[in-house]
């Protein structure tokens, strides 16, 4: 059947038909619709995970009971991954393995934009890259056989270009492989030194077999045409060439960036005048033509930096680009913010009114640093709050714990702020820790996690209890706020800060954006009464705005959440009806 | 053939993930190729947003770069003039005329600037405006906008108006076929 698919969908449709019996996966933009999709299929296992490591270890324990398993992720999540995907390299696999790893350059929804290439190359094991959604599919399936036929995990890396860009994919049918027989076998799977050493000498071979396989492997391909010029490109910067030259150039096209096909790269430099290696972010194809003794031109010509796209291209080449009109007046930026009626919203417009450092974390909540509430200190990656703030605490004194917080969303906890927080009860600061509750993973479009008492397909599963979790770790001072009160808000934090002990405050409040969470009718503002203070504005709400002078609440955005009624001094806001 | 590229811009939270499904699944049915490119995540959260709808007979990039556009449908007044450098020298943009104020303009930081569709006009820039809100509370919702502007859309594009309506009964959610199909019939006659 023909179908016009984002890659995420695409590499789903190839693992299902693949085989594939378990996927377990964290979301994170743009890997998330990998698992999602998977998860409308129900002749497989399907879960969110509460971080990488935990969801690449149970794919892991699939493939060992002889179950082709995969996992998704984005390309920061690889590095929580990373621990279980070094030694992985080393046992292999029983049924197959694969590992989607989706790459960010530009950084659309990151907080930076690593090459997962890397880690292709350090863990030894082969990476596919497709460049759109016929190939991710294509790939995705061909994967599985790969994997077994190597003994080791594929990577299948995306890219945002790919992983969200529809076209158009032909699908096929599901075949799914009888499971293998799992057989114990301690020299291949318990990798203590003894047995590890053994399995050292068994990956460089296999590293040298791929490269073999890789030099005519149908991954690879190339595309002659003029000969001028050559180049050898991978990913969505295959289409940005394909766009601008069209038959006019020759193309090596590198659907297997790891390990790269040496003889096949030295064959084409041959055959054209000109080498050009055009690659997203790091030079890693550039760096293994110059170990191979070529020359082509490549990071020179193109920036590390962000997405190319055919403008960059024919930038680069000095081609005529076309004519453009631009507007004289300045468009002002629209950065992004938190929804009207977002429960974090409360909460940092009590951290803000308190001159509060906050150290943040991952999520939705991120946007709390964004002005007019400018709250959060730093942003690092996920758990680093509650880990940060412990060394922060210890390291600025007494008087810093009474004015420090650390931020983290409800599915972060799970992730990787537990064990932070275990580090501060066990090592004793007396660190305040601000968990957002908003009862989903917002961000990344409303996943399940293991505190919304439901699982992937929205079935009822158990549901982490924070408060109790918080005790048991050693923490005993536990408070439960409703963000939307602000005066409640604005207690609570004063006395934890103050108190001689660690605490953690829940804020608890579920994402307005829940189907579940029903609109309030939205409030007004009397225009009589409002006093032009503008103190409802120090929100950040994107359904208040000043009007002639006045401010006004927009009633298609407002939800009536209440919180600037509870800042007005002058009574001006209130629900319509209430107003005289 | 030339392939034909299309932007759809506007605010996080408009509706332009639906409108640019529709458009893939209906140029797809229409026998050409097509690239649509879209952006999730972060952007999402009242950000401006741009998708890429690209069709022909072969497509290779899904993104469509500066002075490339044959059409950029413009949710919003403001995004019209923020994207207005891609769209090609013979190129339209169809804009709804709604102002949606950006953070910078709510805190005072900015202002949300006047008179942006005149300019462009001056420059020779094709503007077709409209005001696709009160049609598409005409129709019955607001939400709607997003449909009442691929009809406007629809008017420059050689596709029956019946087979749009058909592509809207498989995009969208059985119980808003009725109302969608209406907005688009007021957006292209309008």
């Amino acid at each position: 059947m023909k179908k016009l698919m984002i890659g995420n969908e695409a590499v789903s449709r190839g693992l299902y038909e693949g085989g594939i019996g378990l996927v377990s996966s964290y979301p994170g933009t743009p890997s998330t619709e990998i698992t999602e999709f998977l998860a409308t299929y129900d002749d497989l296992h399907s879960e969110w995970a509460p971080n990488e490591k935990v969801a690449l270890e149970v794919a892991f324990g699939a493939s060992l009971a002889g179950v082709r398993a995969a996992c998704g992720m984005k390309h920061v999540g690889l590095n929580v991954a990373a621990d279980p995907l070094f030694t992985l390299s080393y046992t292999g696999v029983n049924a197959g393995l694969v590992i989607c790893v989706a790459d960010d350059p530009a950084m659309h929804s990151s907080q930076n934009e690593q090459d997962s290439r890397h880690y292709a190359i350090a863990a030894k094991v082969p990476m596919l890259e497709p460049s759109d959604s016929a190939e991710s599919y294509a790939f995705a399936k061909a994967a599985f056989e790969l994997s077994e036929k190597f003994d080791t995990p594929v990577l299948l890396r995306m890219c945002t270009r790919v992983a969200h860009s529809q076209s158009i994919v032909e699908t096929g049918e599901r075949a799914c492989p009888d499971p293998k027989p799992y057989v114990k076998n301690g020299a291949k799977y318990i990798m203590m030194p003894g047995n590890a050493k053994k399995r050292h000498p068994v990956v460089e071979a296999r590293t040298e077999a791929l490269a073999q396989f890789a030099e005519d492997c149908p991954f690879n391909r190339v595309e002659m045409g003029g000969r001028g010029i050559g180049i050898i490109t991978s990913g969505t910067s295959y289409q940005y060439v394909k766009e601008v030259f069209g038959d006019s150039v020759s193309v090596l096209k590198i659907g297997m960036p790891n390990p790269l096909p040496r003889q096949l790269i030295l064959n084409f430099a041959k055959q054209v005048k000109k080498l050009y290696v055009i690659e997203e972010l790091d030079p890693v194809i550039e760096t293994f033509c110059r170990n191979i003794g070529l020359d082509p031109v490549g990071k020179s010509l193109f920036s590390p930096i962000g997405e190319y796209s055919q403008q960059t291209i024919r930038a680069a080449f000095g081609f005529k680009q076309p004519e453009v009109v631009r507007a004289d007046s300045e468009a002002p930026a629209r950065p992004p913010m938190m929804c009207a009626g977002c429960p974090h919203r409360g909460m940092y417009y009590t951290l803000a009114k308190n001159k509060v450092t906050v150290l943040g974390d991952i999520g939705c909540y991120t946007l709390g640093a964004v002005p007019p509430l400018s709250a959060v200190d730093s942003t690092l990656c996920m758990g680093a709050s509650v880990s940060g703030i412990h060394g922060f605490n210890l390291a600025a004194g007494k008087s810093a714990e009474r004015k420090t917080v650390a931020v983290i969303g409800d599915s972060t906890f799970m992730h990787s702020g537990m064990t932070g927080l275990v580090n501060i009860a066990y090592n004793a600061t007396n660190s305040t820790v601000i968990i957002l509750d908003n009862s989903i993973t917002g961000m990344t479009g409303h996943q399940q996690n293991p505190t919304t008492g439901y699982n992937i397909k929205g079935d009822p599963a158990a549901k982490v209890d924070l408060e109790a979790l918080c005790h048991a770790i050693g923490i005993r001072r536990v408070r439960v706020v409703d963000p939307y009160n602000l005066a409640e808000c604005d207690k609570v934090l004063k006395e934890e800060l103050a108190a001689e002990e660690p605490s953690v405050i829940i804020s608890r409040r579920p994402c307005v954006l829940l189907k579940s969470v029903k609109p309030q009718p939205p409030l007004t503002v009397d225009a009589e009464k409002c006093r032009s203070c503008r103190r409802c504005m120090s929100l950040g709400c994107p359904a208040i705005k000043m009007q002639d002078g006045k401010a006004t609440i927009d009633s298609t955005l407002c939800v009536g959440c209440e919180v600037c009624e509870q800042l007005c001094a002058f009574g001006a806001i209130g629900k319509g009806g209430e107003q005289a | 053939m030339k392939t034909t590229n299309i932007m759809i811009v506007g605010v996080g939270g408009q509706g332009s993930l639906l409108a640019s499904k529709l458009l893939g699944r209906l140029l797809t049915a229409e026998g050409y190729d097509v690239k649509v490119s879209e952006v999730h995540g972060m952007s999402q959260r009242g950000g401006s947003v741009v998708t890429y709808v690209r069709f022909g007979e072969k497509v290779y990039s899904p993104i469509v770069t500066e002075g490339e556009a044959d059409f950029i449908v413009s949710f919003e007044k403001l995004e019209a003039a923020r994207w207005a450098s891609c769209l090609a020298p013979d190129g339209r943009i169809i804009v709804n005329t709604q102002e949606i104020a950006p953070m910078p303009v709510i805190t005072g930081a900015a202002t949300y600037p006047s008179g942006i569709l005149d300019e462009l006009t001056a420059k020779g820039v094709k503007i077709d405006a409209l005001d696709a809100l009160s049609l598409a509370r005409q129709a019955g919702s607001p939400k709607a906008v997003n449909i009442v502007l691929m009809a406007r859309l629809a008017k420059y594009l050689d596709i029956p108006f019946e087979n749009w309506l058909e592509a809207i009964g498989k995009t969208v959610a059985p119980k808003f076929v009725e109302l969608n199909r209406a907005a688009f019939t007021l957006g292209y006659n309008a």
